[in-house]
């Protein structure tokens, strides 16, 4: 029997970047199938080129058996395979019906018939287990659900094949638990799945068979059962690594931490929002110097605003007071001088200025104090960025080098090394290791762990629910701008704290 | 990117627009059944080929200087102001005014920071007026300097006409004291040529540009707001300030480019001394990537295309030199950048 997929070869060239070299694939009819593989190992790219985004450089592409090289999304679509991309692509002021039936509506002469598009949705859900109502707006719906929107839309138009890339990343664990049943229960129509993914775990709960990828290329295919997270690791980077995953918890080293004075002390902090109330709402904590104050949570729950209040960069009422002083009202960088470090949870929008240079990227943010005069003192910047690319190996070495030609994880370095090299007592890390490859994750850990056992207060902020619990020392739940539960470490498991996220409970 | 890679990105597009430009400029020449050969160097001769040309072409390019550092000064805080063209007026405008309300005899060298400052100030408070409706209700900076484009020269010329003209004409009275030197006094072949020496003033602001850009912090923030205003909010900076600020230096800039033509040339303010100095100014930003190197050689190309088409007119309509400024500015503009980024900056915000 032919497989569904069976790509062979698959070269890529974006400019200077070698995305694919000889990438392969093989995925067989009924399968669910996990593409794993380091940011920047070509991943996406291999999958762009299935659904006909791109075409390849070289290599061939058959779809059940058939030669389809370097094929037109539209014939991809009509031999039935559809992508659901990271980012989703719906019309927020249009219902889910009609977003599902955009592009091949149901019409009644000129008109759409709602109540047939709507029927066909509700049917096509039952039959999945995709359950949304079809005739909601899609600006009211939860992260979850519009990406089931997405995926019912692409089954709408007769896809077989499916491909995900990263549909777990915004989730929370009930939300992809129940992913996983429909996808399974698409595998029992007969329905294909390849699954791009960077959470181990994960994979080989759901999958089938997994292939890695390393630097565009393919490197091993194995099946899943008898996988395990550090197979998988070890086969991506090259090397072992540790997990945070299976990183045991190593608490703080400072005892009696609760028993000091707080570095960061937060009280009724409120963020407004432009409708339906506080996007932050009456937000009160402490973090004790050498404490890791965890925020679990799904994304879009105030987490990003509540991390903005803090540094300044966000209009808050309450109190915010770090080792004693107020920081209501200061400037961004009056608090960054007070002592906040901010690790931003964009780094391509905030955390960098993608066109200046390593060097300059070094000093964002403390520009005002590598100054002689007017100017900025070059020598100084240049020693500085010297210094602090050989402690945290950002690569390439070189000084001079656009931040936008590094790798995602040597970017985060830069973001990393900067704000943990200044002066500081209070550190803000906001999904630090977003995007990052394994290798950069665990050094970034070790940094957040180093700071805390220097006696720093950090508070982080994380969309990965096994990063906050093999880090923090307290996990707080955030949902609705309210902190639903605080929970010591010991007592917070991923069973615990999913009713919190999900808003299905709430504690005081 | 390496420094050389880097420089290559930034000449490149340029020499590649210069190519294009002359590859349809042949064919045009060729279809009104001249040699191009012979448009070129006539062109050429009339240009930098004899002193009073050449005079000519660093007048216009003086001007052009002034307008092209205004408006790359904005592109680099990611403002694009095309209201240099009022502001070059204004600027000349205050500054004839001044010399008016001057005692006579007063020695041009203590006149001449009056003169700055009015021709400053004039062209600043234009800039400042959508730095500050941009920093404060967030007004689209390309509208309201196109706008102010009509107000402000619609203004000036009727106080110009109505107020303070000299009769039977439509400029204002000679300055009484501090009018610059041309070039012609002090070099004979350049005699009966506008250049002055307003270029000097012009090499001295490109050079502080030059280093308040890449060298002093204020620079360095003022980037970081053009190419990333996020980043910029998040390292500190005060991104509301410094658009209004740049958008009002920008306009000081353009002013000061009135004085070429009020100071070094005719001596007073004349409605439409310098019109389309500030449009020109564009082009001349864009083709020097908004870095003063770039700009002095963009307006020195410009200057010499429009007093070239003068040269030519015997031989092709001088109209054709239109046309090649005009591919020179469609190539550059949609190979460079800046460009690239203002027009995703445009579709963002017509999403949101």
């Amino acid at each position: 029997m032919t497989n569904a997929i069976q790509l062979e070869g698959i070269e890529k060239r974006f400019g200077p970047v070698q995305a694919n070299r000889g990438a392969g694939l093989q995925v067989a009819h009924g399968e669910i199938h996990a593409l794993v593989g380091e940011n920047g190992a070509g991943k996406s790219t291999l999958m762009r080129i299935l659904a006909g985004l791109h075409a390849p450089d070289a290599g061939s592409m058959l779809v059940n058996g058939r030669d389809v090289t370097g094929w037109a999304t539209s014939e991809a679509i009509a031999a039935g395979v559809g992508m659901v991309h990271q980012h989703f692509m719906l019309v927020p002021t249009l219902t889910v019906a009609e977003n599902v039936v955009l592009g091949s509506e149901i019409t009644k002469g000129l008109v759409l018939d709602r109540g047939a598009a709507e029927r066909a949705v509700r049917e096509l859900g039952k039959r999945t287990g995709l359950v949304v109502p079809p005739d909601r707006l899609v600006s009211e719906l939860s992260v979850g659900e519009a990406q089931r929107v997405e995926i019912l839309k692409t089954l709408y138009r007769g896809a077989k094949i499916l491909i995900l890339d990263e549909p777990t990343a915004v989730l929370s664990p009930p939300e992809v638990r129940e992913l996983w049943a429909v996808l399974r229960s698409l595998r029992a129509e007969g329905g294909t799945v390849v699954l791009i993914t960077h959470k181990l775990d994960e994979v080989i709960d759901v999958s089938d068979a997994i292939t890695v990828m390393r630097q565009g290329a393919t490197v091993t295919r194995m099946a899943s059962a008898g996988a395990t997270p550090q197979s998988i690791a070890r086969a991506m980077v090259g090397r072992d690594v540790a997990l945070a995953l299976d990183a045991e918890y190593a608490g703080s080293t400072i005892s009696g931490a609760s028993a000091t004075a707080p570095l960061l002390d937060v009280r009724n902090l409120t963020v407004s929002g432009t409708r339906r109330g506080n996007i932050v709402d009456n937000v009160s904590f402490s973090i004790a110097p050498g404490e890791i104050l965890g925020i679990a949570g799904v994304e879009g729950n105030g987490q990003t605003e509540l991390i903005e209040a803090l540094s300044g960069l966000r209009e808050a009422r309450g109190l915010i007071s770090l080792a004693g002083r107020d920081l209501i009202g200061d400037t961004v960088r009056e608090r960054g001088d007070a002592g906040l470090s901010h690790i931003p949870e964009d780094r391509h929008e905030r955390g960098l200025v993608l066109d200046y240079s390593i060097a300059e990227n070094l000093i964002l943010g403390q520009q005002h104090k590598f100054t002689s005069g007017p100017t900025i003192d070059g020598a100084r910047v240049l020693a500085h960025a010297r210094d602090l690319i050989a402690r945290y190996d950002i690569r390439p070495p070189d000084p001079a080098r656009a931040a936008r030609a590094l790798s995602g994880g040597n970017q985060q370095k830069i973001v990393v090394a900067r704000e943990m090299a200044r002066d500081f007592k209070v550190l803000l890390a906001s999904q630090p290791t977003r995007g990052v490859d394994v290798g950069a994750i665990e050094f970034i850990h070790a940094r957040l762990r180093e700071a805390r056992d220097q006696g720093k207060a950090v508070l982080l902020v994380s969309a990965d629910l096994a990063e906050v619990l093999a880090l923090a020392d307290r996990v707080a739940v955030m949902y609705g701008g309210r902190f639903v539960a605080v929970l010591p470490r010991a007592e917070a498991s991923p069973d615990v704290l999913g009713p919190y996220m999900t808003g299905a409970e709430h504690a005081a | 990117m390496s420094r050389r890679a880097a420089i290559e990105e930034a000449v490149l597009p340029p020499l590649v627009a210069l190519l294009l430009a002359a590859v349809v400029g042949d064919l045009l020449i060729l279809s009104f059944g001249q040699s191009p050969g012979a448009v070129f160097q006539l062109l050429l001769e009339g240009t930098w080929g004899n002193a009073y040309g050449f005079g000519q072409v660093l007048y216009k390019a003086t001007t052009l200087v002034f307008t092209g550092l205004a408006v790359g000064l904005g592109l680099r805080a990611g403002l694009f102001n095309i209201g240099a063209e009022s502001q070059l007026a204004a600027g000349g405008f205050c500054a004839a005014l001044i010399g008016i309300l001057l005692p006579a005899g007063i020695p041009a060298l203590l006149c001449l920071p009056i003169y700055v400052l009015a021709a400053a100030l004039g062209g600043g408070i234009v800039g400042a007026v959508p730095g500050v409706l941009k920093a404060r209700f967030g007004a689209h900076e390309v509208i309201v300097t196109i706008m102010l484009n009509f107000i402000v020269l619609a203004l000036l010329n009727y106080l110009t006409s109505a107020k303070i003209h000299v009769p039977d004409t439509l400029h204002t009275p000679e300055l009484k004291s501090g009018a610059l030197p041309r070039l012609g006094d002090a070099f004979a072949p350049f005699h009966g040529s506008a250049a002055n020496s307003t270029i000097l003033l012009a090499i001295v602001t490109a050079v502080a540009l030059g280093w308040y850009l890449f060298r002093t912090r204020r620079g360095f923030e003022l980037r970081a707001v053009g190419l990333q205003p996020h980043a910029a909010e998040y390292a500190g900076v005060n991104v509301a300030g410094v658009t209004w600020r740049a958008l009002a230096v920008s306009g000081a800039i353009a002013g000061l480019g009135g004085l070429n033509y009020v100071l070094g040339y005719k001596h007073y303010y004349e409605e439409g001394f310098a019109t389309g100095a500030g449009f020109l100014g564009i082009a001349v930003a864009l083709v020097g990537r908004s870095h003063p190197v770039g700009i002095v050689l963009a307006a020195l190309l410009f200057a010499t295309l429009s007093q070239g088409g003068l040269a030519v007119n015997a031989l092709v309509p001088k109209q054709m030199v239109d046309v090649l400024q005009a591919v020179v500015i469609l190539a550059v503009s949609t190979s460079v950048p800046e460009v690239r980024r203002l027009l995703r900056g445009a579709r963002r915000s017509n999403d949101s």
